[in-house]
């Protein structure tokens, strides 16, 4: 069972792109808490100085639009950042964000509702996401079967040990 | 059933009699790409990964150096010498080092990696482009192509496919840029998420290897997995020119099922351009060019336009010319062989006259990482893919997206300027 996540809610709009979550000329770094000081600075330069470990990213559709740059999703989780919370999200950053175990969770509920500044409580297993501040409770979509099975298993990098160990 | 392109490959590859969408399947790979950007990470993946020690199959990945080289500084240096390093371990047969390569996405299909009916995954966004070839091609993560590295699969939700139909011929100075500036315009940038592109009509079969390169290479600024062509003549002769593999030629039939069908006419389409800061706000450039938006750098190159064609065109426009004195442009040949093609050919001679700077081929300059980067301030306008705020440097420069005819036409005059309007070509 994953913990329960919280944190105080910072609100953007539709189509974050990679571009502004993690800039390319940052692109070469793998370290993740130096990426992480410099999450969603195109977009918010002072994102990563103002927020605290715990607070939750919500932004509207199509999160996370643009290149494959799997350090997005890392450079967010190594800001200390919680979660993501989204109307929806773009296809390269949802499977990246799973794999590297950022939780990220579709509610178009919550994203119209929260305001930024929000203290927000999410139990990742049901989904489940509380607006303390404002008394609210919101759902976010359940995940696919299949991710949820692979999510299960420990992650992608589990699911290949486990096949290269079955043909071992 | 009857099947899309992409589900005919898909399901080959699964070795399934059908697939439909919405199914995931385990698909085998015939090619798994990466750069240093993405091959730093997944290599790190892979060194933790329980058992992960070889590479499936030496023969089927490609490596490519691109993104930050020659390195830009000792931290480029550093994961530029991680995935040699990892090459050399694995003895992985298609290597790309600078001086052997260049930008990926043109390396590939000259080398004769890229065939009809395959498929590949790549740890970059525009490994769509390979879907010119009748291929079915991918990028994802690190994690993902870590995957790949080791298993040599991958699981994949198969997408719906949307089907494109194109009609009419090209007016005077309309390219295939324009064509699918006008489509992601259409589109939206998230219009196709999670869906495959198919293109047909006699317009896309007319169009040469390249300009099918150029559209299938932003079916991602859609938001699609892939973007497909059928492969035709002219397909497999390019692909027989470079390879002996065999290959299948699959074909959608008839009957296949499409989410959406649109029609694309595209004999009245004018040059278009996208405007700051998302790939799908396109507009005509009689619209555009209403204001006087000058230009501080042009931009020539990238994996959408970076071919010899492409520096073709331009070195045709700017011949004997100068560029306007209050702007730069910057010439990144896609590959060394287009590099040396063009300097055979002479057209980075009469690049470099008219006051270009050429630059050895890469992707820094596009996606902001060096050899061309903006300031607070600039505006551009570029052949690439991509015009988000700060891809190009500084959140507050800005990028305008457009033909290599629109931007070389630009660098005459130092503005925004329509291609088809002659003054400006003489001036």
């Amino acid at each position: 069972m994953q913990a329960t996540l919280r944190g105080h809610a910072h609100k953007y709009g539709k189509n974050v792109d990679t571009d502004v979550i993690i800039p390319g000329k940052y692109c070469n770094i793998i370290d993740i808490a130096e990426l992480g000081k410099h999450a969603m600075e195109g977009l918010d330069p002072e994102y990563a100085s103002r927020m605290k470990p715990g607070d939750v990213i919500v932004a509207d559709s199509n999160f996370g639009c643009g290149s494959s740059r799997e350090v997005a999703p890392i450079a967010i989780k190594g800001s200390g950042t919680s979660a993501v919370i989204a109307k929806s999200f773009a296809r390269i950053f949802y499977r990246n964000a799973l794999n590297i175990g950022l939780p990220i969770f579709e509610s178009p509920e919550a994203v119209d509702a929260v305001e930024s500044g929000d203290e927000l409580e999410i139990e990742p297993a049901g989904g489940v996401i509380r607006n303390l501040t404002k008394n609210e409770t919101y759902t976010a979509a359940a995940f696919p079967p299949f991710m949820q099975s692979l999510i299960d298993a420990g992650g992608l990098q589990a699911y290949v040990e486990k096949r290269l160990a079955e043909k071992a | 059933m009857p099947m899309t392109l992409t589900e005919k490959i898909l399901a080959r590859h699964a070795a399934l009699d059908a697939v439909e969408p919405g199914q995931i399947i385990n698909a085998k790979v015939d090619l798994v790409l990466a750069n240093e950007l993405s091959a730093a990470v997944a290599i790190g993946v892979m060194r933790q990964t329980k058992g992960a020690d070889r590479v499936f199959d030496r023969e089927k990945i490609a490596l490519v150096e691109d993104h930050f080289v020659p390195a830009k500084d000792a931290q480029s240096a550093k994961i530029a010498k991680l995935m040699k390093d990892f090459a050399i371990e694995q003895n992985i047969k298609h290597f790309f080092d600078v001086g052997r390569g260049g930008i990926e996405h043109v390396v590939l299909p000259e080398e004769g990696l890229v065939a009809p009916g395959e498929l590949i995954v790549g740890g970059d966004s525009h490994t769509c482009t390979y879907g010119a070839f009748g291929a079915f091609a991918t990028g994802m993560g690190s994690t993902d192509i870590a995957a790949a590295f080791v298993l040599g699969e991958v699981w994949l939700k198969v997408p719906a496919s949307i089907k494109l139909i194109y009609s009419g011929k090209p007016g005077e100075m309309v390219f295939a840029k324009d064509i699918m500036l006008k489509t992601v315009g259409t589109l939206g940038i998230d219009g196709a998420t999670y869906r495959a592109i198919e293109y047909h009509g006699t317009t896309v079969d007319e169009l040469s290897i390249t300009g099918r390169i150029t559209m299938a290479n932003m079916a991602i600024e859609a938001g699609a997995k892939n973007g497909i062509f059928h492969a035709d003549a002219k397909t497999i002769a390019y692909v027989k020119e470079r390879t002996d593999r065999d290959f299948i030629v699959e074909k959608a039939d008839p009957d296949a099922r499409y989410e959406r069908e649109i029609e694309i006419d595209i004999g009245s389409l004018e040059p278009q351009v996208a405007c700051p800061h998302t790939p799908d706000n396109v507009h005509p450039i009689s619209e555009v060019t209403r204001d006087e938006i000058l230009v501080d750098q042009v931009f020539i190159g990238s994996c959408t336009n970076g071919y010899i064609e492409d520096l073709r065109i331009v070195a045709k426009i700017l011949d004997g010319k100068r560029i306007d004195s209050r702007l730069r442009v910057i010439v990144n040949p896609g590959s060394q062989k287009v590099w040396m093609q063009a300097a055979e050919e002479g057209v980075l001679g009469k690049l470099a006259a008219a006051g270009c700077v050429v630059n050895t081929p890469g992707c820094g300059a596009c996606f902001g990482g060096h050899m061309g980067t903006l300031g607070d301030g600039e505006r551009c306008i570029s052949t690439t893919n991509r015009n988000y705020v700060g891809r190009m440097g500084s959140p507050k420069a800005e990028v305008y997206l457009a033909s290599p005819a629109t931007c070389a036409v630009s660098a005459l005059t130092g503005r925004i300027t329509d291609p088809r309007v002659e003054a400006a070509v003489t001036a």
